[in-house]
């Protein structure tokens, strides 16, 4: 039998490392739930099971000459200089988006071609160029 | 000729730092009780030489001193003189200096305040913050010297961000230095207290005061970062989840949870080691959330040139830290009672502590798991708002409601009474949310709970100002007054989150909207000419049809030629109730320009709370040390 203490000690340790475990299971879960994948313009081509409905990242370059504007949104090209996506975005864009610069929309893919962006993603330094487009950029740009 | 005087400050202060260690490490030896007065008379040397390299800094970004390549990446000679200043801690090697300056700072004053206590710990804390100051120098000095000079002298510097122009953000990094580096000091406090074995209660004095400092220091730079990207950034929102500010929130929680469990190791004497775990962890994570953002390796919209070789060096360095810590803690780890009583004030502290582990561990999944999954699959994933919002928002409603009850415990013997008042105030909390409800609009069941949650520890808070006007104890002020803000922050940002309307369109000059019970009127625009920026200026009429109430919002798109830049302002009016946002952007000169509008209710409210449980946290640094 053990002393009154000490088994309180244990029931508490347990309790505890059991607590944890469920924190750490309910975390992973819900994280698993709310990633966002990143893909590029080929990889949405070229890619099999992409899932249609679920939100995501596109990111490249928006190609020169290929903005439009109209009452209701905007619509650009996307591009990583291998294949192209359009997006089409009602919202208002960071400061630091135009034409031949890196761009990460997130939304939703309607069909491979096009793309329903609800956040254009800003940066604040005009230098700035996030890690995937330049990933990208390298390898398509000789 | 600034360049010289810098370096060799900087040189200056790296002997001091070895000479400081030096010395201690003899006085160690000797069986004197008293610090020798050399160590003193080297520690205000190295204070003055630090604060001296950093108005040398300071003096050539006034000049526009070309010579120096940080002036002229960062500087203009047409910048207006505050944002000359700014400019000096706006960028990575500055700032760095900066952040030597308060490392130096903290050591020297720490060394002066704790007269009173051990010699051995004090030196030990003396040695270690030597030798963090000298890991920072050597990285300043190696990697990122703000006194680099340039020849040929270049005429014209090439300016500073112009989206860092301005007054919240010039203030936004002194503070949240102060708050990071400033838990350098009860990092080395900590392993001088497990290598000199002088902890409990003493220790836990010598180093309140620091924690409540960077405490509160942390509390308000994050607020005012905040506050700069609700007006700034034109998205409207204040707290993205952004990787950049989980970094920043990461030391906040651990340090939240030092400063409740260092209350317990004060008054009960236990909790040493996990006091110590925590002061360890506070610096450790501040300096990973500087290596993270600083190496470019997170991808945030707050990221500023980045440069992978810093993150190298700080990366080791890093480890160096975590690794000394850790052999350190077990070597010295010695076993300690732990008296668990369930109904006792400590538990409940405790608790909170629970909390911040939890919601520390969540943030930091969240942010380190894209790494991970990058490095180990090359699939790139980012982590958004929602994941946060879901793991971490339900967990708030019982954090409130222990906030509200556990500081009650272990005061008031009468535990029915305590229970009456919390049933009570529960009925009323439901009471008030269902007008809410009712009157206002429906929302979801967590945003219920959450509401009655936050409404009952308002009521509570206010019940214990009650309480403090009759029996005026002021230990107790300090902690409603953070709790209560707390409770308000949470209660405003939901009312905002649910009461908001937001809507983007695109409209062409002369074009009107109708939103909800607004009707916006675009009316032209004009182009205004200033000193170091040309502005693109809309006037928009807002007629809210309920009060018949026409106000003119211009918002604008401001170009900056140094460097070439462009920002939109937004058009924000601010009233006791409610913020009218509205911004303006135009992409590839086309007729349409793009609008969004916003009506945010209490906005204001929801700053006024966050600065009230900074509030709280000065309002205990002032404490004298027997009400505390």
């Amino acid at each position: 039998m053990l002393a009154k203490k000490v088994k309180n000690r244990i029931l508490f340790l347990i309790s505890i490392f059991l607590l944890s475990v469920i924190a750490v299971f309910f975390i992973i879960k819900s994280l698993n739930k709310n990633v966002l994948y990143f893909s590029s313009p080929t990889e949405i081509k070229q890619g099999e099971d992409i899932l249609f409905g679920k939100a995501m990242r596109v990111g490249g370059m928006v190609k020169k000459g290929s903005i439009s504007v109209s009452s209701k949104d905007i619509q650009f090209i996307v591009t990583d200089f291998e294949n192209e996506i359009l997006i089409s975005y009602s919202g208002s864009v960071p400061s630091l988006f135009a034409e031949e610069k890196g761009v990460v929309a997130e939304g939703k893919l309607k069909d491979k071609n096009f793309f329903i962006a609800d956040r254009i993603l800003a940066k604040h330094d005009e230098n700035y160029m996030p890690p995937e487009i330049k990933e990208i950029l390298e390898k398509n740009v000789k | 000729m600034l360049s010289n005087i810098g370096i060799s400050l900087v040189v200056l202060i790296l002997i001091l730092s070895f000479s400081i260690i030096y010395t201690s490490c003899l006085d160690l030896k000797t069986p004197s009780r008293t610090i020798k007065k050399s160590i003193y008379k080297l520690s205000l040397f190295q204070t003055t030489f630090t604060i001296l390299s950093f108005f040398t800094l300071i003096i050539g970004f006034i000049s526009s001193d070309f010579s120096l390549i940080n002036v002229y990446e960062n500087s203009h000679t047409t910048k207006p003189f505050f944002y000359k200043i700014a400019g000096t801690w706006g960028n990575h090697e500055g700032s760095l200096l900066l952040w030597v300056n308060i490392l130096v700072i903290f050591s020297y004053l720490f060394l002066i305040f704790n007269y009173a206590h051990n010699k051995k710990f004090r030196l030990y804390t003396l040695i270690f913050q030597n030798i963090l100051i000298l890991g920072f120098l050597f990285f300043l000095l190696l990697n990122s010297n703000p006194f680099n000079s340039i020849y040929p002298i270049p005429l014209e510097g090439l300016g500073l961000n112009p989206i860092l122009q301005d007054p919240a953000l010039a203030i936004h990094p002194p503070l949240l230095y102060v708050g990071f580096v400033g838990c350098s000091i009860y990092f080395s406090a900590a392993m001088a207290s497990l290598l000199s074995g002088y902890g409990g209660k003493l220790f836990a004095q010598s180093i309140k005061t620091w924690v409540k400092i960077s405490w509160c220091f942390q509390t308000l730079g994050i607020i005012v970062g905040s506050i700069w990207a609700y007006y700034e950034l034109g998205w409207g929102g204040f707290w993205f989840w952004d990787p950049v500010e989980n970094a920043s929130l990461l030391p906040w929680f651990a340090i939240t949870a030092l400063m409740h469990s260092l209350i317990v190791l004060e008054k009960r004497e236990t909790l040493y080691h996990w006091v110590i775990i925590l002061c360890l962890s506070t610096f450790i994570l501040s300096v990973t959330g500087t290596f993270l953002v600083r190496s470019g390796i997170l991808n945030s919209v707050h990221t500023f040139a980045s440069d992978p070789s810093r993150g190298i060096y700080i990366l080791l360095f890093l480890s160096l830290m975590i690794f000394s810590a850790l052999i350190i803690f077990f070597l010295k780890h010695k076993k300690e009672t732990y008296n668990l009583n369930l109904k006792s004030r400590e538990t409940f502290i405790l608790t909170n502590n629970w909390f911040m582990t939890f919601f520390l561990v969540t943030v930091l999944i969240g942010m380190l798991y894209p790494i991970f999954l990058d490095v180990l699959t090359n699939v790139k994933i980012s982590v958004g708002p929602p994941f946060f919002n879901i793991v971490i928002i339900p967990l708030v409603v019982p954090l409130m409601f222990l906030m509200a009850i556990g500081p009650k415990f272990g005061w008031i013997k009468s535990k029915n009474k305590v229970l009456y008042k919390i049933l009570f105030l529960s009925l009323w909390a439901v009471i008030i949310n269902l007008v809410i409800f009712y009157f206002f609009g429906k929302y979801s069941l967590l945003s219920n709970l959450i509401f009655i949650a936050a409404i009952f520890l308002i009521l509570f808070s206010f019940l214990d100002i009650k309480n403090f006007i009759n029996n005026k104890n002021k230990a107790e002020l300090p902690r409603i007054i953070s709790h209560l803000g707390f409770g308000l922050l949470v209660f405003f940002i939901g009312i905002n989150h649910q009461f908001s309307i937001e809507e983007d369109f695109n409209l062409r000059v002369g074009e009107t909207k109708k939103i909800n019970n607004y009707k916006i009127n675009f009316e032209n625009i004009k182009i205004k000419e200033s000193k170091n920026y040309k502005a693109v200026i809309g006037n928009f009429k807002l007629t809210n049809f309920k009060n018949n109430l026409i106000q003119q919002l211009d918002p604008e798109i401001r170009i900056y030629s140094n460097p070439e830049t462009l920002t939109y302002e937004a058009a924000i009016k601010t009233k006791i109730t409610s913020d009218l946002y509205l911004t303006m952007s135009n992409v590839s000169r086309s007729d349409y320009y793009n609008i969004k509008f916003q009506n945010k209710p209490f906005m204001v409210w929801i700053w006024i709370s966050a600065l009230m449980i900074a509030l709280g946290g000065f309002m205990r640094l002032t404490l004298k040390k027997n009400e505390d």
